[in-house]
């Protein structure tokens, strides 16, 4: 029950933050990347708050406990080499940020605000995940049938 | 730069910030949003609880905040249909391509000096602007 309530208090966060920061406003994303218009270089400033404050969280975390609180142990990403998939991967992905102006988070934030029009940008996201994660296995059936 | 709202902006960074510290000491995962909710499509899917109370906080977060502060934040969608189904269909397969969005890579990854998410951080950045420089300013979608 302490796992659901703890994750539910840290989407609540996520989601205030993203608003506070007007991240939920693709238009205000869009002006932080043409940097040949109107810059507003507001972004920055949310993500050196939220590094700042991670970098800071996680060093206490670190010093204080040995495992989480409700899980067994600390799970930071599998630490995997910087290949092509990665680089391409993240190609696709900024191309398809700056088209709209929306990455994950703030689309789920702007789901409720603006549900019309953003929720054809989520649906296409999740249409997206789920053929990668299609693609993927397809890929492992073939190598073990070889 | 009459729309810079330096304040607000990192404030609500640092509420982003916090929550990631929070998912971190509760459940000792990373808050990234494309790998919580990529972690629910996939052939087998494991602890599904804690993703979808988070996902659905992220939803319900921004109604929640607007209505304490008296009225919705802006939220303009200035693109197309057919723009915002192809820029959905690149930012979900991309970021599951390369494991991860501005949250895990460039909010937790940094912080952790991840040099995977430096790099990915420097590339969807870039790919993003120049996005963003050729459909505002040479053909105009």
């Amino acid at each position: 029950m302490l796992r659901i309530v703890t994750a539910l208090a840290a989407g609540l966060l996520f989601g205030a933050g993203l608003t506070v920061s007007q991240m939920v406003n693709p238009a205000k994303v869009i002006g932080f990347l043409d940097i040949g218009g109107n810059w507003d270089p507001s972004l920055a400033f949310v993500l050196a708050g939220a590094v700042g404050t991670v970098a800071l969280g996680f060093l206490v975390v670190r010093r204080r406990l040995a495992a989480p609180l409700f899980a067994a142990a600390f799970d930071p990403p599998s630490a995997r080499g910087i290949d092509r998939n990665h680089v391409f991967g993240a190609v696709l992905f900024g191309i398809g940020w700056g088209l709209v102006g929306l990455c994950p988070g703030p689309a789920l934030a702007a789901l409720a605000i603006a549900p019309a029009k953003v929720a054809l940008f989520v649906g296409a996201m999740l249409v997206g995940m789920a053929g990668f994660a299609v693609f993927q296995s397809l890929a492992a059936r073939r190598k073990q049938a070889r | 730069m009459e729309n810079f709202t330096p304040v607000s902006a990192a404030l609500g960074g640092v509420l982003i910030g916090l929550s990631a510290v929070l998912l971190w000491l509760t459940h000792g995962r990373i808050a990234g949003i494309s790998g919580i909710v990529g972690g629910l499509l996939t052939p087998r899917t494991r602890d599904v609880g804690w993703r979808a109370a988070f996902i659905l906080g992220l939803i319900a977060g921004p109604p929640i905040v607007a209505a304490l502060a008296g009225g919705m934040p802006p939220v303009a969608v200035t693109s197309s249909a057919g723009l915002l189904i192809v820029g959905g269909l690149l930012v979900g397969y991309g970021t599951r391509l390369g494991s991860g969005c501005t949250s895990g890579h460039g909010v937790c990854g940094l912080a952790r000096l991840s040099p995977r998410s430096i790099v990915a951080t420097g590339v969807f950045l870039t790919a993003a602007i120049a996005t963003v420089l050729v459909t505002r300013h040479l053909v105009g979608v």
